[in-house]
């Protein structure tokens, strides 16, 4: 069948066509029109694991934005992450804000460790380009002082503080059981910092250090720890490290059976860790953490644990507290209507939004978000359960842990 | 701490039998045929998967995969050397090392890429389980590792020097055109070592899976102990590598103990450094060539 075009139809289409043609660069442009927000993460290297979790948190909460309309007050501009590998190295997370840079990102999130972060920091300070940190505990983030930095998530002092306060509750309710613990941590900035304040405060609330022992990351072994946390014959561990090291640190426990009436993790890469609950039940049962956690409550919580099912991720703290980044530097750049570093800044600096983690609205003073705060959380079974505060949480706590059979 | 040292040397112990096995093949590749394998870390990584979805996906055990990835391992070893690094490397040994890295950032990003970063152990029914020796608690998986090192070293010694094949890898290496003259077909024999090589780092990954985890960066955990192990044993020599892989991890476990953990890596380096010092061929180096 074929078919005869008259002067109306030709008519019709060259209207369409000339139509079209004043139209569509407007389309063109309201489609093109993005706002790119770095995403700093080691995506290879030890730290890959962190990394790669963070960078999907961060993916989560841009899908989830652009789906919710992108950036109205600058029409409605769709959010495009520019993800950089900082490839667990130092020297090379400050590299790659270089990069960053040149793509023209507004701000940036990241760098799972606060050696990483520390070094990305400094970088963008030259660019004036803001660094929201996911993560990034080590104190040294905040004290340097410089105007890009914005720490989201709570550092090791408060983290190590607020576990001190919820430890004392759960010891006092258990009539002071607990007498004497082991440290074992990371000998990173993280690490090594948190257990000098332990040294410091435990004895306060009548606990005494009996043994604290760092090790590198990575770790091979750990039967002379599990050995030396033995013989301290401490009633507690208190452990902080990354989640291959305390994976090898808890079969070693199991397997010189140390006999502990608690373990309490302050920021463990692996105690709030659900992989970690799966592959190694037994020896996590009644593990106790004091870590980022989102509130599981919200809508939009729901949501991501509905998207990270989906996506058959396991849900970690990466993810939550990246994805919560993301909603911060949305929420500034909304206030800035304008992709501008610093302007960006300045409307980070005047934070008042309200994440997916339990804090209420940020509060930046000096680059740290005194709205913060780490939760306490516990393994149960084949869940994490949420313990402390008593307002979010979705579990009674259960301390000490009980006598086996 | 006095009662701690009988435990940390035989954990040091069962912690260097792994050292070795990943040793033995490096020894070959690197001591015999004089090839710096940047890869072998890569291969232990891709072998470490091999028996991670073994088991996962067929339920094959760790242990009982030995005879399925052995072979898989040696046939790889050998078309790696005939396929990619002979032909690349056009006997040039600075060539062979790029070659090696080379492969060695291809094969670590692929895993990345396919594998995800992700942290993978095996689910099986002894992981937990330890053996009592003089009163301390060694995991099952690692006295195993243990006497298998135990076992493969001499095993491997009596193929290179009780078997034609042995004999070709050994005239190869002393003197490649010598042995070309009498007919030996070199770029066969390279291949043959270099697939021994890879099946032994194979052998290894079935032995440390039960109680270690896999990354694709996880090769990287052992390769430079493996190479110290190498260079300290003597290049080349497998009782060597056996000895220097124990001796490393009763150092390593010894100096963590005293020391703290953080330091306990500067043992390994400083017998290293003695060693190149006083003895420069490596402890059996010069008397022990397989």
């Amino acid at each position: 069948m074929t078919r005869t075009f008259d002067r109306r139809d030709l008519l019709k289409a060259s209207s369409a066509t000339l139509l079209g043609a004043v139209a569509m660069p407007g389309v063109l442009r309201a489609q093109q029109r993005v706002v790119k927000i770095g995403v700093l993460e080691p995506l290879t290297g030890n730290l890959a694991y962190n990394g790669t979790q963070s960078a999907a948190g961060a993916k989560f909460a841009a899908e989830a934005l652009n789906a919710a309309g992108g950036i109205k007050s600058m029409g409605g501009a769709r959010i495009e992450l520019v993800i950089v590998d900082a490839q667990s190295r130092p020297e090379v997370a400050a590299s790659s804000v270089d990069t960053l840079v040149e793509a023209g990102v507004c701000a940036f999130t990241g760098a799972t460790a606060s050696a990483l972060g520390l070094a990305s920091s400094q970088a963008a300070a030259k660019h004036n380009l803001a660094q929201v940190f996911s993560i990034g505990t080590a104190e040294a983030v905040v004290d340097r002082g410089l105007p890009n930095v914005f720490r989201f998530t709570p550092g090791v002092n408060k983290c190590t503080s607020v576990a001190l306060d919820n430890l004392k509750l759960l010891n006092e309710g258990a009539k002071g059981i607990i007498k004497t613990a082991a440290i074992v941590h990371e000998d990173g900035p993280f690490g090594s910092n948190m257990a000098k304040i332990l040294n410091e405060r435990l004895p306060a609330q009548g606990i005494k250090v009996v043994e604290t022992i760092s090790h590198p990351t990575p770790h091979r072994d750990f039967s002379n720890i599990a050995l030396r946390v033995k013989a301290s014959k401490a009633d507690m561990l208190i452990p902080s490290n990354y989640l291959n090291e305390y994976t090898l640190m808890a079969r070693a426990l199991f397997q010189q059976r140390v006999d502990l009436k608690a373990i309490y993790s302050i920021l463990g890469g692996a105690a709030s860790n659900i992989k970690f609950v799966r592959e190694n039940n037994e020896v996590a049962q009644y593990v106790m953490d004091c870590n980022h956690w989102y509130d599981p409550n919200k809508e939009l919580s729901k949501a991501l644990r509905q998207k990270v099912a989906d996506a058959k991720l396991d849900l970690t703290y990466d993810i939550m507290c990246s994805y919560a980044t993301v909603q911060v530097i949305a929420d500034a750049l909304e206030r800035a209507g304008s992709d501008d570093r610093a302007k960006m800044i300045e409307a980070l600096g005047a934070s008042t939004f309200d994440s997916i983690m339990p804090y209420g609205p940020t509060k930046f003073v000096k680059g740290d978000n005194q709205a913060s705060q780490p939760v306490n959380t516990q393994i149960r079974g084949d869940k994490i359960e949420l313990v402390f505060p008593k307002k979010f949480a979705t579990a009674e706590a259960v301390f000490p842990i009980p006598p086996k059979g | 701490m006095s009662s701690l040292i009988l435990p940390a040397i035989l954990s040091g112990l069962t912690m260097g039998a792994v050292y070795a096995l990943v040793a033995l093949g490096l020894t070959l590749i690197y001591g015999v045929l004089h090839i710096i394998n940047f890869a072998h870390g890569s291969l232990l990584m891709l072998a470490l998967y091999a028996v991670y979805f073994l088991n996962l996906r067929l339920g094959v055990d760790p242990y009982l995969a030995i005879p399925l990835v052995l072979p898989l391992f040696f046939l790889l070893g050998y078309a790696l050397q005939r396929g990619i690094i002979a032909p690349m490397s056009q006997g040039s040994e600075q060539n062979v090392l790029l070659v090696t890295l080379a492969l060695s950032l291809i094969v670590d990003n692929l895993a990345l890429y396919f594998w995800t970063s992700n942290t993978r152990t095996v689910d099986i029914p002894y992981a937990y389980d330890t053996v009592e020796v003089l009163g301390a608690f060694l995991p099952f998986g690692r006295v195993v590792a243990f006497v298998a090192a135990l076992a493969a070293a001499p095993l491997l010694w009596a193929f290179m020097t009780h078997t034609r094949t042995g004999a070709a890898i050994r005239a190869v290496a002393i003197e490649k055109r010598g042995a070309e003259l009498v007919g030996i077909d070199v770029n066969h024999t390279y291949a043959i070592c270099f697939g021994i090589g890879t099946a032994c780092v194979a052998l290894a990954a079935c032995l440390l899976l039960p109680t270690f985890y896999v990354t694709p960066q996880v090769g990287y955990t052992f390769v430079l102990v493996a190479f110290t192990t190498v260079v300290l044993g003597g290049m080349g020599s497998l009782p060597g590598a056996l000895i220097a892989g124990l001796l490393l991890g009763v150092i390593e476990s010894l100096c963590g103990l005293f020391l703290g953990e953080s330091l306990g890596q500067i043992g390994i380096f400083l017998a290293f450094i003695l060693i190149l010092l006083f003895r420069p061929s490596g402890l059996l180096g010069a008397r022990a060539r397989p």
